[in-house]
């Protein structure tokens, strides 16, 4: 196996990635059950350089290898026959570099070219189609939605995105800044500014202090208690149980406003910047941290204990939208929505650095459903609150550190690539830079980029009045999908 | 002042206004349960005066069905009310065996609501509307159990008898109201769909059943629909009023009691609503089969009461 083994957050020479033959890869990603994390095409002369990222989470080691395929040669042989788990990236690779891969199943527009979707559709006496979207009755994104039913039964989902294509790689090439970073997704400001400012100095061989390091680890930490509150709320409003909605609503305030504290925006805008993080966490400010969290943490754990305690709750959360063990591997499915599947992913400890090591890793109960997805919050809000006060005992080794470090230039030929556990789960972000030293592709990958499938998977035989409830329990990302 | 015509006056303004404040009042609850302030209870009525200023948005795909039934639910439903007793068991219309009469004319109403969902062509709308048909195939043979073993147990086939049962039944006469009230209580919620069957203030509309139906609907028809919505929840609550608070107490203690008992069937929803989650689709109607069985064992004790064993 022909490989370059990097870590994470680690930069390497972009000329020591190996570049072998399309069909030697080919073979080489059928025969092996690491997962992809990163596949992509960079504009290289005549041909296109596909990249593939592997993960090997057991080693915590993340595998490269590239290929070269003609820009004149229009095809390729499909991966995605031999390894459902390269469906996405392919339909992907095809849509922005226009290399058909033949034999792919399911070859359909991703982001752009809504007109040219054409829908399974099924025939019969009580089957029906239900459209909805891209306009929805609350405020949430625009995505398009295509129910094939019978009666009330859903046979098929499928889920049509791109509706907020803003070319972000692109412009992340011609203009990266913090700020750009932290607008792809509003609801992962911290992960998606930590995955970008990382990459950045890996690039440009930055080493930034223990102390900034630390500070946006508890923002991240934050960042996920706050969503996951929030959600909890929101799976509840779903379900019109209104007790639940509002105190999570309200719990979750708590902590975004302490947020605020921290770095003058809730979401945690233009608290991380390349170099390190532009606000202090003083001794005052992180006693008033723990403070909030405590309280928070107790708000949490005796609702949770009524709402589940909830007969009418249980039964709408209990065996609805079943995502079998089988079906999440298949699909690769990551993050939160992949551990309530019994998947046990988390980047955090999967590529662990200094700070996450002496955590401990705790164990979930998966029972696939939305109940599952319901705990896996609960579980994860617990554990952040705990990580955010350890991480902020350890802060306090690091008064005298400074919290920038001086810019530098990029160097030449890098590839840089970092994972972050956001929210949601593993956020990819890879940069390539040129012989000058300039960015030549910047790659992102969200984890509902892996989890949207999952969607329509959980969906199938039920009610179509339950889509609700499984679309809030998954909280997919639809700008960090359509980029 | 003609006692009658003072009755009426009363009956008409209950009718016209009640729905007002119950939708307020149950509102006002359910801030109350979580902790927020929540908005005045004049704000239905405010509501209504706005959607009352405001411009129809006709969809090019509706046809006069659409135009039209907003106004056939409206008239259908207070003309249903008229029917109904209010206080000392005084309907406007008193006819014998008007619970046929007002039961078909409430169902004209949602035959109107229904086509005219499906006039507009949009899928979730059509979805509502056969949510709505299936639970009210339930609901009507209840109903009508229900009603019909009340009215027979007196003998005079009126409304104004439902207030008799107790007085002329003794304990055998509160056993029946009790199940009554339950079971019209049940109707009341599937009807003017409330948690558990249906969410009012959702804005999922794979999970909607009456709201849906309403998405194309706007301005004056939006408020036509809404209000007619709350006067049906003020006939049924009338309903239970009359079958509770007795006969002959005077003009003040009625009209006291009357109220009272529509703020605390209020209050009582409101609560209900904030403490409990909505059922699933499908287990719905097994809590509409609630008040199948609850009629069926009306209408046994009411057999068992007129013949004997």
């Amino acid at each position: 196996m022909n490989y370059y083994v990097m870590k994470n957050n680690q930069r390497i020479n972009l000329l020591d990635i190996p570049t072998i033959e399309f069909n030697t890869l080919r073979a080489q990603l059928a025969a092996t059950n690491l997962r992809p994390v990163s596949f992509f095409g960079s504009d290289w002369g005549q041909n296109v350089k596909l990249f593939v990222v592997l993960a090997d989470d057991e080693k915590g080691e993340l595998l490269v290898v590239s290929s070269l395929i003609d820009k004149n040669v229009k095809e390729y042989e499909s991966i995605t026959k031999d390894n459902h788990q390269y469906h996405m990236f392919e339909r992907e690779f095809y849509e922005q570099f226009n290399i058909k891969p033949l034999g792919h199943p399911w070859l359909k527009p991703v982001r752009k070219n809504q007109d040219d979707y054409e829908f399974f559709e099924m025939e019969g006496e009580e089957t029906h189609q239900v459209a909805v979207g891209p306009i929805h009755a609350g405020v949430i994104e625009p995505g398009h939605f295509r129910f094939m039913c019978q009666g009330e039964k859903v046979y098929n989902l499928e889920i049509m995105l791109g509706y907020q294509h803003r070319g972000v790689e692109d412009l992340m090439v011609k203009k990266p800044s913090n700020q750009l970073a932290e607008s792809i997704c509003g609801d992962s400001v911290i992960a998606y500014n930590m995955a970008y400012s990382q990459v950045m100095e890996e690039l440009s061989g930055m080493e930034i202090t223990n102390k900034a390091k630390l500070i946006r680890r508890v923002a991240l930490e934050m960042e996920r208690t706050a969503i996951h509150i929030g959600d909890l709320g929101a799976i509840l409003g779903d379900i019109a149980y209104q007790m639940g909605k509002e105190v999570f609503g309200v719990t979750r305030t708590l902590v975004i406003n302490t947020m605020l504290e921290i770095s003058g925006s809730r979401f945690g805008r233009g608290l991380i910047t390349v170099g390190g993080v532009n606000f202090d966490i003083d001794k005052d400010l992180s006693k008033k941290i723990v403070d909030v969290l405590n309280n928070v943490k107790n708000t949490v754990e005796k609702m949770t204990r009524a709402t589940l305690k909830s007969s009418t709750v249980m039964s709408r959360l209990e065996k609805t939208g079943v995502v079998s063990n089988e079906i999440a591997n298949e699909l690769n499915l990551v993050g939160m929505i992949g551990r309530s599947c019994g998947i046990n992913l988390d980047s955090r400890f999967d590529f662990c650095d200094e700070f996450y090591k002496d955590f401990e890793r705790k164990s979930f109960n998966a029972t696939n459903d939305a109940y599952s997805r319901f705990r896996i919050r609960y579980k994860e809000i617990i554990e952040s609150i705990s990580f955010v006060k350890k991480l902020l005992k350890k802060l306090e080794g690091y008064e005298k550190e400074d919290l920038c470090v001086p810019v530098k230039n990029f160097i030449p030929n890098s590839f840089a690539l970092s994972v972050v556990e956001s929210w949601r789960g593993e956020l990819v972000h890879v940069a390539t830079t040129d012989g000058e030293g300039k960015l030549s592709r910047y790659k992102i990958k969200d984890p509902s980029f892996n989890n949207w499938y999952g969607l329509s998977m959980a969906v199938r035989n039920n009610g179509i009045s339950d889509f609700p409830l499984c679309n809030k329990g998954f909280d997919l990302s639809y700008c960090g999908f359509d980029l | 002042m003609d006692n009658n015509l003072m009755l009426t006056l009363f009956n008409i303004l209950i009718l016209l206004l009640a729905p007002f404040f119950v939708i307020g009042i149950i509102k006002k609850t359910k801030a109350f349960w979580s902790g927020r302030k929540g908005v005045s209870i004049f704000q239905p009525l405010f509501d209504t005066i706005r959607l009352f200023k405001k411009d129809r948005t006709i969809s090019t795909t509706t046809s006069w069905v659409f135009n039209f039934a907003p106004a056939v639910v409206f008239v259908t439903t207070l003309l249903a009310g008229l029917f109904v007793p209010m206080i000392n068991c005084y309907s406007i219309i008193n006819v014998a065996g008007a619970f046929i009469i007002f039961s078909y004319i409430l169902g004209l109403g949602k035959f109107f609501a229904l086509i005219s969902a499906m006039d507009t062509g949009s899928s979730f709308e059509g979805m509502g509307a056969s949510r709505e048909a299936s639970f009210t195939t339930i609901v009507e043979p209840a109903f009508f159990i229900i009603l019909a073993s009340l009215v027979a147990l007196s003998g005079n086939y009126t409304f104004a008898s439902l207030a008799d049962v107790i007085k002329s039944n003794g304990t055998f006469g509160i056993l029946i109201v009790i199940l009554a009230v339950v079971s019209l209580f049940v109707m009341l919620l599937t009807e003017c769909s409330r948690v558990p069957v249906d969410d009012p203030t959702t804005h999922l509309e794979l999970t909607m059943i009456h709201e849906v139906m309403i998405l194309d609907n706007s301005g004056i028809d939006l408020a036509l629909i809404t209000w007619a919505n709350g006067i049906k929840m003020v006939i049924l609550m009338a309903l239970i009023a009359n079958l509770i608070i007795p006969l002959g107490i005077g003009f003040g203690l009625s009209v006291g009691l009357f109220l009272l008992t529509l703020v605390l069937l209020a209050v009582i929803i409101g609560t209900l609503e904030s403490g409990i989650a909505r059922l699933r689709m499908s287990h719905v109607f097994e809590f509409v089969f609630v008040m199948s069985s609850f009629a069926l064992v009306v209408a046994s004790l009411a057999a068992v009461k007129m013949y004997g064993i």
